[in-house]
This record gives C-alpha cells, sequence and structure tokens, in this order.
C-alpha cells in the first residue's frame, strides 16, 4: 500500500506543477502544453482511484481532442503576448491573497478532520474480473438513457454551432443555392432549344 | 492508505491555482478558457474520489457528462474566439468593450 501512496503523491505534485506553470508561462503554447501534462497525470490518479474508463476517456477525448483543439486555435491566432501579459505583476498580490485564502477555507472544509480514513475507509481494491467499462455501460444505457441522449443533443448542438460560427462565405466560392435549385421550370430552364443551320453529314469512323 | 481528504485537498489545490490562473491572466481569453478547463478537471476529481469511496457509480457517470458538456463548451468558446479575432485583430478582454458593461 506504500507504493500506492507514492504514485499519488508524484501524480498529485506532477499536476499541481503543472497546472502552476500552466497559469505562469508567457507563451501559451507552453501553457497548453503543461495543460496536456496536468491532464495526463490525473487521468493516472482517475485509474489510481478505479475509474480507469474516465482516465482513458480523459486521455483519448479530452487530451486528443480538445486540447489539440486549444492548440490549434491558439497557434492559428497572432496575438500580442506583450499587452496581454501587461497587467500580470499588478494582479499577483490580489491573485494570491485570494487564491491563498480560498486554499485555506477549502483545505479546513475538506481536511483529514471530517474525511478522514476512518468516517471514510478506502474499499477493498476491486475484484480484477470486474470491469469498469462494462459497469459504467450498464448505467449509462439503461439508468441513465435520457442524459445521454440528452448530451448527444448538446454535442450536435456544439457541432452545428461550432461551424456556423466560423464558415465564412466567401464571393470566389462556388456553392449551389438550393432555393433557386428547387424552383426551376420543368421546360425553359432545364433546355435550351437553339436553331441552327443543318450540318451535312460526313461518314469518317464507321465502326 | 489514500484518504479521501488527501483527494480533496489536491483537487481543492488545483481548483485555487485555476483561481489564481484566472486573476494573472485576465487579459487574455485563450488562458481563461483553459484555467476553466483547470477548474472543471478539480471538480472531476471530487466526483471521482466519492464516487470511488462512497462506492458509487453515479459519480463516474456524473463526470461523464461534464466531459460531454466541457468538450462542447470548449469547441463553442474556440469558434466564438476565432470569430472575434477575425472580426477585431485581439482578443484581449479590455478591448472587447462593444457592449459597454
Amino acid at each position: 500500500m506504500g507504493f500506492e501512496k507514492f504514485l499519488f503523491y508524484v501524480f498529485a505534485l506532477i499536476t499541481l506543477w503543472a497546472s502552476g506553470m500552466v497559469i505562469t508561462r508567457r507563451n501559451p503554447v507552453h501553457s497548453v502544453l503543461f495543460l496536456v501534462l496536468a491532464f495526463v497525470t490525473s487521468a493516472a490518479l482517475w485509474i489510481l482511484l478505479e475509474a480507469e474508463f474516465l482516465g482513458i476517456v480523459l486521455v483519448l477525448v479530452y487530451v486528443g481532442a480538445v486540447m489539440v483543439l486549444f492548440l490549434f486555435v491558439v497557434m492559428m491566432l497572432d496575438i500580442d503576448l506583450a499587452a496581454l501579459r501587461a497587467g500580470f505583476i499588478r494582479y499577483l498580490p490580489l491573485g494570491a491573497i485570494v487564491t491563498l485564502v480560498m486554499a485555506i477555507e477549502i483545505f479546513l472544509v475538506v481536511g483529514s478532520e471530517t474525511f478522514n480514513l476512518s468516517a471514510f475507509p478506502a474499499p477493498d481494491a476491486a475484484d480484477s474480473s470486474l470491469n469498469n467499462t462494462r459497469e459504467l455501460g450498464l448505467l449509462l444505457y439503461t439508468v441513465y438513457l435520457y442524459p445521454v441522449e440528452i448530451a448527444a443533443v448538446i454535442l450536435l448542438v456544439a457541432i452545428v454551432a461550432a461551424i456556423r460560427l466560423t464558415l465564412r462565405r466567401r464571393p470566389e466560392n462556388k456553392y449551389i443555392d438550393p432555393a433557386r435549385q428547387v424552383l426551376v421550370k420543368k421546360g425553359i430552364d432545364r433546355i435550351r432549344i437553339v436553331k441552327m443551320a443543318s450540318e451535312p453529314f460526313e461518314k469518317e469512323d464507321s465502326a | 492508505m489514500i484518504a479521501l481528504s488527501d483527494y480533496l485537498v489536491f483537487s481543492g489545490l488545483l481548483f485555487s491555482i485555476a483561481v489564481a490562473g484566472i486573476f494573472l491572466n485576465r487579459k487574455n481569453v485563450i488562458l481563461l478558457l483553459m484555467c476553466i478547463e483547470l477548474m472543471l478537471l478539480a471538480v472531476n476529481v471530487n466526483f471521482i474520489a466519492f464516487s470511488h469511496f462512497l462506492d458509487d457509480m453515479a459519480g463516474q457517470v456524473f463526470v461523464f457528462f461534464i466531459l460531454t458538456v466541457a468538450a462542447a463548451e470548449a469547441a463553442i468558446g474556440l469558434a466564438i474566439l476565432v470569430v472575434l479575432f477575425r472580426k477585431r485583430r485581439t482578443i484581449n478582454v479590455e478591448d472587447l468593450d462593444a457592449l459597454k458593461g
């Protein structure tokens, strides 16, 4: 059990250090990379808590998709870093005080007096035949079926919103207007009859 | 043995660091979004720790939905950010005062 505690402290310290780096780095690209480190190490902490499926989801979906999206946006925007960093030192004392007070308050509430091992004994290690993914899936598709569908709708709305927001019509783009397309009349719009003199028929390639 | 309070203190510290990040980087919208992601991560650690110690899967289900909503939020937030940068050529919060709020 000592090794588990050692792992917890290693991962927790790496996560806290990485999140400290996220908020203090000058370059936003470095911040995103440290955020990736924080997410990956906390995924390890989740796996330590026997939430294997969510740990893997955090790495695959969150780090793999959302953080890469952040990285794309940060690299795409040509931002003036000096202007964005202007108030950093000025806000440092206020931020430090508020954060320190908040951290102490949180520590007083959730510290080891209330949530210690005698109040919340650590559960036995789960049986290795127990499948976390299967358990979560059984819950999601029975008890939480409607929330899953609502989550699907939320994701669909996010897709539509993100595409609609960033879509831009360039005048040089060639695109089909469906409104004009359905207004086409049967005879005059589809074929045009051209009067022309008849050409003499030449017998060149008789196959 | 790792107690529940260890995880709770850890997530409290993570949350406090994220709040400090919002104070320090209050001009950079991208950093603000990243600090919100850190806050959500801290909350998720809380949920999973309680789920483990109370032996209740509902906490993990909740984390699943939080991840869904956070992904949607990040996608829409970044889309708004890109549109904003295209129109105003800046993401400095102090320049974004068109609504005079």
